[in-house]
């Protein structure tokens, strides 16, 4: 039986328009909505295809206010057990908070009798982009941890964990429990079904306040810098303007003249 | 004090970004300029980082290193080379490697680090901006460790030689590494079944497909551009997720940053994802049905059109 602890953060969309608040502090998701990121989302896939079949229980954790929920409940959707969610402002929470509030949670749970063996986060969050609160998190749990990880495979107490190097697939096998921060792009993120959006709405999720002292992020502003005007040379349309094409690829020197 | 780098080695020499790295600290004024390198450098890495101005390289030859990559091995090894040359500043490339190894460094001596840094303001106190929302906004941020940590964003500067050449004098360092910092070490490297990352983002032409592609199938005139130019396939997220091509090749924040002299962006609309990951290109042709699409109006050059028209018709007119 594998328990998995998966960490998502609800974050503004990052496809959409980047605006930022009038203080210029955040990006404001008002208007092109929150999500998880896509790592985070291979995250949920990756812990419900290590458990499906199994005992295993898969829970989603937050750590933010009371919004967060909704990333919650996407995670549940999609096949996860339960939440829990660490109550916090997260605007005023650095990379070394965030992973002191996940340990928290990680050893309350414990205490309180489920202990995960394997717990994932996205490889860096869509917004902060920070990749440091996986890895500071084992440091916290004393727990050893791969980054960029996109495949995992457990047995008789420990993981294989495959992710791209340099040169490569890179092979990991580290006893369980561990910390993992997972890179998309090894699994397929899944979709809720009718069913699984009536679950998540009824599936228990905890509520609980971290109790540490914000070290902060070191954030003083954001800034968006403005697009410059568009300069584009229109070489033509349609398969007639290959020769143009052509021309600028020789000018370009990328090809023989 | 000086400046250490964390330096990435690649076919024997220092990979493109560590060369980056290396003239980005160089010019920050901070000091002499050292470099860390895992394992006995290469007389080609010796080389790049005297030409880049490097006074030291430290180097750490334990047998257990050469086993695999560990992340906190290798943390262990920028820890002892930063007190060896005193530094107070570390840079490191912001590769997977170059970001998770001084995300060790800082979870192992509660120090901060700014990932993705492409300036720094002042040094005293350190003030940088780093990109945020894969890379749609900056950020102004404090860095306030006694050691201050930072990744440097990808091709932020290029290489450039230093004035005169540093004595980039080999030192070895005294280190035995500790087990408990092998407890997740690479055991073995599976080769892939096509291409690599590396070769995309080292890749001096990159020929991008997105969803103009209609499928699968529809990627032949971008591979057979790609292969007439030297260069290497790039696509876009909606492609890999679609499951038509590996992430491998994936470009833009979740995938990889690249900076080819030439771009030739396929069927790609060019969002802001997908921008940050080629923004750096020096020139950018956009091949797109839609001349309103971002990456038609953000590109150097633009044909109008089908990608499934206009890419045969330049494959015939190079042939």
């Amino acid at each position: 039986m594998t328990n998995v602890l998966v960490c998502v953060k609800r974050a503004p969309d990052p496809t959409g328009e980047v605006v930022l608040t009038d203080d210029g502090l955040r990006v404001d998701g008002r208007y092109a909505g929150y999500t998880t990121s896509a790592h985070e989302e291979s995250a949920v896939a990756l812990a419900v295809q290590l458990t499906e079949g199994s005992d295993g229980t898969v829970t989603v954790l937050s750590v933010g206010s009371e919004d967060s929920i909704e990333q919650i409940r996407a995670g549940i959707a999609v096949g996860a057990t339960d939440g829990i969610l660490v109550e916090a402002d997260a605007d005023l929470l650095g990379p070394a908070d965030v992973a002191d509030a996940i340990a928290q949670a990680v050893r309350a749970r414990a205490e309180a009798g489920t202990t995960y063996d394997l717990v994932l986060l996205g490889n860096d969050a869509a917004d902060t982009g920070d990749f440091q609160v996986g890895v500071r998190l084992a440091y916290l749990l004393d727990r050893p941890v791969a980054a960029g990880i996109q495949q995992v495979e457990v047995s008789d107490g420990r993981a294989t964990l495959r992710g791209e190097g340099p040169d490569g697939t890179e092979v990991f096998e580290v006893d369980l429990p561990a910390v993992v921060t997972v890179l998309e792009g090894g699994v397929a993120p899944k979709y809720p079904s009718v069913m699984g959006r009536m679950r998540a709405k009824k599936a228990p999720v905890e509520t609980v306040a971290w109790t540490g002292s914000a070290a902060g992020s070191g954030r003083q502003v954001l800034t968006v810098p403005e697009a410059p005007p568009s300069q584009v040379t229109v070489i033509g349309e349609g398969a007639a303007a290959a020769p143009a094409l052509v021309s600028v690829l020789r000018e370009l020197g990328v090809v023989s003249r | 004090m000086s400046v250490l780098v964390l330096i990435e080695v690649e076919g024997g020499s220092a990979s493109l970004v560590s060369r980056e790295a290396l003239t980005f600290a160089r010019d920050l004024g901070a000091g002499d300029l050292h470099a860390v390198v895992v394992g006995t450098p290469a007389p080609g890495v010796v080389a790049d980082c005297a030409e880049a101005g490097v006074v030291a390289i430290h180097t750490a030859q334990d047998p257990a290193l050469e086993r695999g990559y560990a992340a906190a091995a290798w943390a262990a090894v920028v820890e002892a080379a930063g007190r060896a040359a005193r530094a107070d500043l570390v840079v490191a490339p912001g590769t997977g490697r170059g970001n998770e190894v001084l995300a060790h460094v800082a979870a192992r001596r509660n120090l901060r680090m700014a990932a993705n840094v492409v300036s720094v303001e002042s040094l005293s106190p350190l003030v940088v901006q780093r990109q945020v929302v894969g890379g749609a906004a900056l950020e102004r941020a404090t860095v306030d460790s006694r050691v201050r940590l930072m990744t440097m964003a990808g091709h932020a500067v290029e290489p450039v030689a230093a004035p005169s050449p540093g004595a980039a004098t080999v030192t070895p360092l005294a280190i035995t590494v500790d087990p408990k910092d092998l407890r997740a070490q690479v055991v073995r490297t599976e080769a892939r079944e096509t291409g690599d990352a590396t070769g995309l983002t080292a890749a001096r032409v990159v020929v991008g497909g997105g969803r103009g592609a209609g499928g699968p199938e529809g990627f032949g005139g971008v591979e057979a551009l790609a292969n007439r130019l030297g260069g290497a396939v790039g696509v876009s997220r909606v492609v890999t997720s679609l499951g038509w091509r590996p992430h491998h090749e994936q470009v833009g924040q979740t995938g990889s940053r690249i900076a080819p002299d030439l771009y030739i962006a396929c069927g790609i609309s060019g969002a802001i994802q997908h921008w940050a990951g080629c923004a750096s290109s020096k020139t950018i042709i956009a091949v797109n049905t839609d001349p309103d699409a971002p990456m038609v109006t953000k590109a150097n050059y633009a044909v109008i059109g089908d990608m499934h028209e206009v890419l045969p018709a330049v494959l015939d007119e190079l042939a």
